[in-house]
């Protein structure tokens, strides 16, 4: 196949994968956009093997391996439970990155292949490119790993930092500009290499300081780093596929980070420089002083909410680590049989990573139309009977509004304590991630419900 | 004066950001994780360059270290094309209307 003609097939995958996004602007038209994206990648990988066109034994090979890899994915996307998507999403970045460093080692060893010169003399433009390709791709990687770690609970969600963190990231991020430059003057394999090294280092050092609560923006700026990897890889290998795909999902992530930071009042570099929770250690030892609060159980509940019209239902992290989403589904079946409206509230930080209570809200059976972001519905909280609160805990502090001294004053919160009375279904009355007291625990109008989350949802069904 | 390619590549990049802002910046909030889970398929795209990598090698010899590093690739982008777009289908499956 000419070069000019797969040029055009390679445009034409771009396209597709644009649309592919396109689709997820309505739960209705994303089946057919993920359809598009399967066809563009289809398209992507035929021409490649016909411009290839070296159709010997190395063909079954590759065939053979993609076979493997594939049936592993398969597998996996049958087998994984929904609450675990974050961790997966993480551990698929990971791979994106380590894929993205090997073709770039692969065009350091063998430039011939991919008509960037011969070995010892690369051109100079391919050599920025894949050096900065390498570097990203290898960053995203380690970063993914650890990420991945402190979402399966495998390493503490917990910040970690030392003094002289930040000055080291900062001198081995110029350092990894000083050894491109040298790279480019020397081609020596070594500083290669030591290119590579270095940026797994600074993966691992990037993402140990943010805590488990902040992995929303962790996750989707890993996604937005392995975008601009396979971008770099695209130039390298001149292919128009790679370069539309990486500025896609470059930005997408880049927006999805964005929102995120939004939905905490915080910038980008608070979260990247470190957790809150690392910041933040006078305020623990305020709450030692006893409030009294308002304890109830299942029954007290179930009465409340059959009498009442409207419900609000606010899920967070707790409901997820809890696995009760189901049993929340069969809670709101019994209640809507009682005529009562319910609705449910999400927070755009609520969870591990963008969109994770939607997700499990819909693998509950949830219809989609009856779950509404923040803007949406904080008015309603004023007209709602009872608001069930469960696993959420900083989202609802109503001290956002009120105190300018608290560390998440001005983080967009859910009106919550609007409503004639909040059920908060809590273990105990810990603080949250940002280890501030929640001001709602103490409110004439909450009930606290301690118990694990799934249990005291499934004594309400019981009882109701 | 002849224009380097480049700039072409370069231009075809900068597009691309802009489109993916507005596409993005469109897609549904509670669609946010499988617009993640889409992406990240979709940026195993990388497997392209796995294969030209790996089909390399000399005729005799398949597996120099040069295309090792390709099959290698190959696998790792597999996992993620076939996985990516497959737990994107699962989970776009679960959102469902309401039963009229």
């Amino acid at each position: 196949m000419s070069a000019n003609l797969s040029a055009f097939f390679y445009l034409i995958s771009g396209i597709l994968f644009i649309l592919a996004l396109r689709g997820l602007s309505s739960p209705e038209t994303s089946r057919q956009g993920n359809y598009f994206g399967i066809a563009g990648m289809t398209i992507a990988i035929v021409v490649t093997f016909l411009s290839v066109g070296n159709f010997g034994l190395g063909i079954v090979y590759v065939l053979f391996f993609l076979l493997i890899g594939g049936s592993i994915g398969a597998f996996i996307a049958f087998r994984i439970p929904m609450t675990a998507m974050p961790e997966l999403v993480a551990g698929f970045h990971s791979l994106v990155g380590l894929a993205a460093v090997f073709v770039a080692i692969s065009a350091f060893l063998k430039p011939e292949a991919f008509n960037l010169g011969v070995t010892g003399n690369i051109k100079l433009a391919s050599l920025i490119e894949m050096s900065l390709g390498a570097a990203i791709g290898a960053i995203t990687f380690s970063g993914s790993i650890i990420a991945f770690l402190k979402l399966r609970g495998i390493m503490s969600g917990a910040p970690i930092t030392f003094k002289g963190q930040h000055i080291l990231n900062l001198i081995l991020g110029f350092s990894i500009i000083v050894l491109i430059y040298y790279l480019c003057n020397s081609q020596l394999t070594t500083v290669f290499w030591t290119i590579v090294a270095i940026s797994f280092l600074v993966g691992v050092l990037l993402i140990i300081p943010i805590g488990g609560a902040d992995m929303p923006v962790v996750i989707s700026m890993l996604n937005s780093y392995s975008g601009w990897a396979a971008a770099g890889i695209g130039f390298t290998l001149e292919n128009s596929a790679l370069i539309i795909t990486g500025a896609l999902v470059g930005s997408s992530g880049a927006i999805l980070s964005y929102i995120m930071c939004k939905g905490m009042n915080r910038s980008f570099f608070n979260v990247i420089l470190g957790g809150w929770g690392a910041t933040d250690q006078s305020s623990s030892k305020e709450r030692k002083e006893q409030k009294p609060v308002k304890n109830g159980n299942a029954d007290d509940a179930a009465f409340l909410m059959k009498n009442a019209s409207s419900v609000i239902i606010v899920p967070g992290y707790g409901m997820a680590v809890a696995q009760a989403q189901h049993a929340l589904r069969e809670m709101v079946d019994a209640l809507k049989k009682n005529g009562v409206k319910v609705s449910y509230a999400i927070h755009p930080v609520a969870g591990r990573m963008p969109g994770h209570m939607n997700v499990l809200l819909a693998e509950a059976n949830v219809p989609y139309d009856e779950v509404f972001e923040l803007e949406e519905i904080n008015n309603d909280f004023a007209n709602c009977d009872v608001a069930y609160v469960i696993g959420a805990n900083d989202v609802t502090n109503p001290v956002a509004k009120s105190d300018p001294q608290s560390p998440i004053y001005g983080m967009p919160v859910l009106d919550v304590e609007k409503s004639k009375s909040v059920l908060f279904v809590k273990r105990s009355l810990s603080p949250g991630y940002a280890g501030i007291d929640n001001d709602l625990f103490y409110r004439d109008n909450t009930l606290m419900l301690f118990a694990d989350a799934k249990k005291m949802t499934e004594e309400i069904v019981k009882s109701l | 004066m002849e224009i380097d390619p480049f700039i072409f590549r370069l231009s075809i990049f900068i597009l691309s950001i802009f489109v993916g802002y507005y596409v993005v910046w469109s897609v549904t909030p509670s669609l946010h994780t499988p617009l993640m889970s889409v992406t990240n398929a979709i940026s195993s795209v990388i497997i392209v360059g796995a294969i030209i990598a790996a089909l390399a090698g000399s005729g005799e010899n398949i597996f120099e270290t040069s295309s090792i590093f390709g099959f290698l690739a190959i696998i790792l982008s597999a996992v993620n094309i076939f996985g990516g777009f497959l737990v994107t289908q699962r989970m776009l499956q679960m959102y469902k209307k309401k039963k009229k």
